[in-house]
């Protein structure tokens, strides 16, 4: 017999202190985006102006504001700047999602079916992970750079020229889509670990029995795989599709890592990959009332990666099998 | 596929193949990662007769289920041969040996329904669409799930999921077909429906079928033969009748019955036994002098005025038919069972006297039994 009135306490005392910094720093900034997205021309911390009767509202919104209303939504609506910013998200978003779950599925696969250094192998594909990113970035910059990275040399002495990702200085030569390629790789790269790790995980806690009865069924390989290890690991390929989508969407510390501080792009083009983070991060850092753009933004952005989650968690219904 | 034939001669079951099961000598070693060797399959030979169930007994980690996954194919002997008939079959990979396995679980493709568990090895086999629904449809019915096809594994109980791995294993024709410990996960109700379940498709299809147990009584009650095993060797083959009643030592004795046959030590001197407290009985056996342990079913032991061994009733169990006496032997104090008619009804602290009818004499050292 559990007793629930003693264990709750122990429950709720174990859990306060999380719940105590979730409230401050997760939940309460939520809020306050969500409020602060509907006020209009406000200033946070903001004194001086008078506001007649909604200063009594700084309480909750910690600043002061003209009125209520959806003038922040316009702006970020009507600037061409945003819808670059989430054009770029979402093409970064569909390139990299389904080529790391498919390529971190195949390389689990494949590291789960060979016997000999499997371990070593488990060590080299983890090591992005507990890599800092910034370095992976840089590491990548210079990979692709238009003038002596080593993958453009490799390209242009086989008569492409055109993955010149980065450039430091003077002319730029990169364009949209090679700059694009290297973004990806880089995004690939960097979130491949994670996912190779949880699929590993996922393909060992599949039954062995399954195969045997699959061989003895004389099940061909790849049946066997999509057949069998597939729907098994559905929960999992589930969970990393949606915790990627949700990850590509927020996009910004890759283009930061691959193109360096101060800009979203090569020289010369600052704005050529922002990202709506990006976006959001400009908008609070220039001066005036910015807070409650970067609010409206934010919150567009939560309602697009809510819509997408839900679509998913809807589609995967009937192909999941828990 | 089936071929004609088989319809002609429906005495030899629905399937057309009965083969005949012949392991020699087969040898299978684990070793572990500290390099230890554990031998679980010892130079057995046995050879099953085609078209008969088979049951594969012995006590958990006698190396009955190593036996079963080697005639599977799924584990390699290190040693020996496996006959499929004339074939041999030791190199051959599981999928080519035309087996059907039912596994201690059922292994059932959680995620498939009951119908697409069934079709999984005929598609696998590129069976044609329309042979392959009527195949599964009569496998189906064969093992009383035809009601079932659109469930998931999840939504069936344990006897039912039983007969959907049963029908997976069979759809497909095997020559032999092998059951892993197939009633151990069901309640003691279903276990008796399903052993004789089991005994039925065995004869409608006529499919050379092994089975392995821990549980006598469930492979005595099903068997057309049985192997008893022990420490990965062969002990005996036989009808369970004739195992039961003619042992070939100590073990197997003791294996078989329930309840579990008595031993007794005492002392072979000439034709005669004589037991620690100075009884001596008929032995029937012409061994030197020596020391050796009497084994007396319960069953065997009758009550007698003549009878020599004397004994207190400790405990009465009615068991409806009959009676079961536990009892002390005076003066050894050692603790025996009797089955006796219940028309005599005794009561604990009572002195009784035991005729044997018969009675096994076993090597003290080895076990082996004296005939």
């Amino acid at each position: 017999m559990i007793e629930y009135k003693k264990d709750g306490w122990r429950a709720a005392i174990a859990l306060a202190p999380m719940v105590f910094f979730m409230l401050v720093f997760t939940f309460w900034p939520i809020i306050n985006a969500f409020i602060w997205a509907f006020l209009e021309d406000f200033s946070y911390g903001g004194k001086g102006i008078s506001h007649g009767e909604l200063d009594g509202y700084r309480w909750i919104t910690g600043g002061t504001f003209i009125k209520v209303g959806i003038d922040n939504f316009k702006t970020v609506l009507t600037d061409g700047l945003f819808w670059d910013a989430l054009k770029n998200t979402a093409i970064i978003v569909i390139v990299s999602v389904p080529l790391t779950v498919i390529l971190g599925l195949a390389i689990a696969v494949g590291l789960n079916s060979i016997k000999r250094f499997q371990g070593l192998y488990q060590t080299i594909f983890f090591l992005p992970y507990v890599t800092n990113t910034i370095a992976l970035g840089m590491v990548f910059a210079t990979l692709f750079h238009q003038n002596y990275g080593l993958v453009n040399k490799v390209f242009k002495n086989i008569g492409f020229a055109w993955i010149n990702g980065t450039t430091f200085t003077g002319t730029s030569e990169v364009t949209f889509w090679t700059a694009l390629v290297v973004l990806t790789a880089y995004t690939v790269w960097n979130g491949l670990a994670f996912k190779i790790i949880v699929f590993l995980s996922g393909l060992q806690s599949i039954d062995k029995q399954y195969y045997q009865a699959a061989q003895i069924d004389a099940a061909p390989r790849w049946r066997v795989f999509t057949k069998i290890t597939v729907p098994l690991l559905s929960p999992m390929i589930l969970y990393i599709t949606i915790t990627s989508f949700i990850g590509a969407f927020k996009a910004y510390s890759s283009v930061i890592a691959v193109f360096g501080t101060g800009k979203y792009g090569p020289d010369g083009e600052p704005n050529m990959m922002i990202t709506v983070v990006g976006y959001i991060y400009d908008k609070m850092a220039i001066g005036g009332t910015p807070y409650g753009v970067a609010s409206a933004a934010s919150l567009i952005l939560f309602f697009i990666i809510l819509i997408i989650t839900m679509l998913q968690l809807q589609v995967s219904k009937k192909r999941v099998h828990y | 596929m089936m071929k004609e034939a088989s319809k002609d001669i429906p005495k030899r079951g629905i399937f057309h193949d009965r083969v005949e099961v012949k392991l020699q000598n087969l040898t299978k070693e684990f070793v572990d990662k500290k390099g230890k060797v554990t031998v679980a399959v010892n130079d057995f030979s046995v050879t099953i007769p085609a078209g008969k169930l088979i049951g594969l007994l012995g006590p958990s980690g006698c190396g009955k289920s190593t036996t079963l996954y080697l005639i599977s194919g799924l584990h390699k002997p290190n040693s020996g041969t496996i006959f499929f008939g004339d074939d041999d079959v030791t190199n051959t990979p599981p999928e080519k040996r035309g087996i059907g396995l039912v596994f201690q679980n059922y292994a059932l493709y959680p995620h498939m329904t009951v119908k697409q568990n069934i079709l999984f090895p005929l598609e696998n086999m590129r069976v044609p669409k329309a042979e392959a629904q009527v195949r599964a449809k009569k496998m189906a019915e064969l093992v009383h799930i035809g009601d079932l096809m659109d469930r998931k594994p999840n939504q069936l109980s344990g006897g039912q999921q039983q007969r959907v791995a049963i029908a997976r294993a069979l759809v497909k024709e095997p020559r032999v077909l092998l059951l892993d410990e197939p009633l151990s996960n069901l309640d003691a109700r279903l276990r008796l429906q399903t052993r004789e379940e089991i005994r039925r498709i065995q004869k409608e299809t006529g499919v050379t079928t092994i089975f392995v147990t821990h549980d006598q009584e469930e492979a005595m009650s099903i068997s057309d033969e049985i192997i008893v095993m022990n420490d990965g060797l062969k002990q005996q083959i036989g009808h369970p009748q004739d195992v039961y009643e003619e042992p070939i030592n100590q073990f197997v004795a003791k294996f078989l019955g329930n309840p579990p046959i008595n031993i007794v030590p005492g002392k072979l001197k000439g034709e005669k036994v004589v037991l620690e407290n100075g009884v001596v009985i008929d032995s029937g056996v012409k061994q030197p002098n020596q020391d050796i342990n009497i084994g007396l079913r319960p069953e065997y032991l009758k009550l007698s005025d003549k009878g020599k061994i004397e004994a207190t009733v400790d405990l009465v169990e009615h068991i409806g038919r009959d009676t079961m006496l536990i009892c002390y032997i005076n003066e050894i104090g050692l603790k025996i069972r009797a089955i006796i008619s219940s028309e005599r009804r005794l009561t604990p602290g009572e002195q009784v006297k035991f005729e044997c009818s018969k009675l096994f004499v076993f090597n003290k050292t080895t076990g082996e039994r004296y005939k």
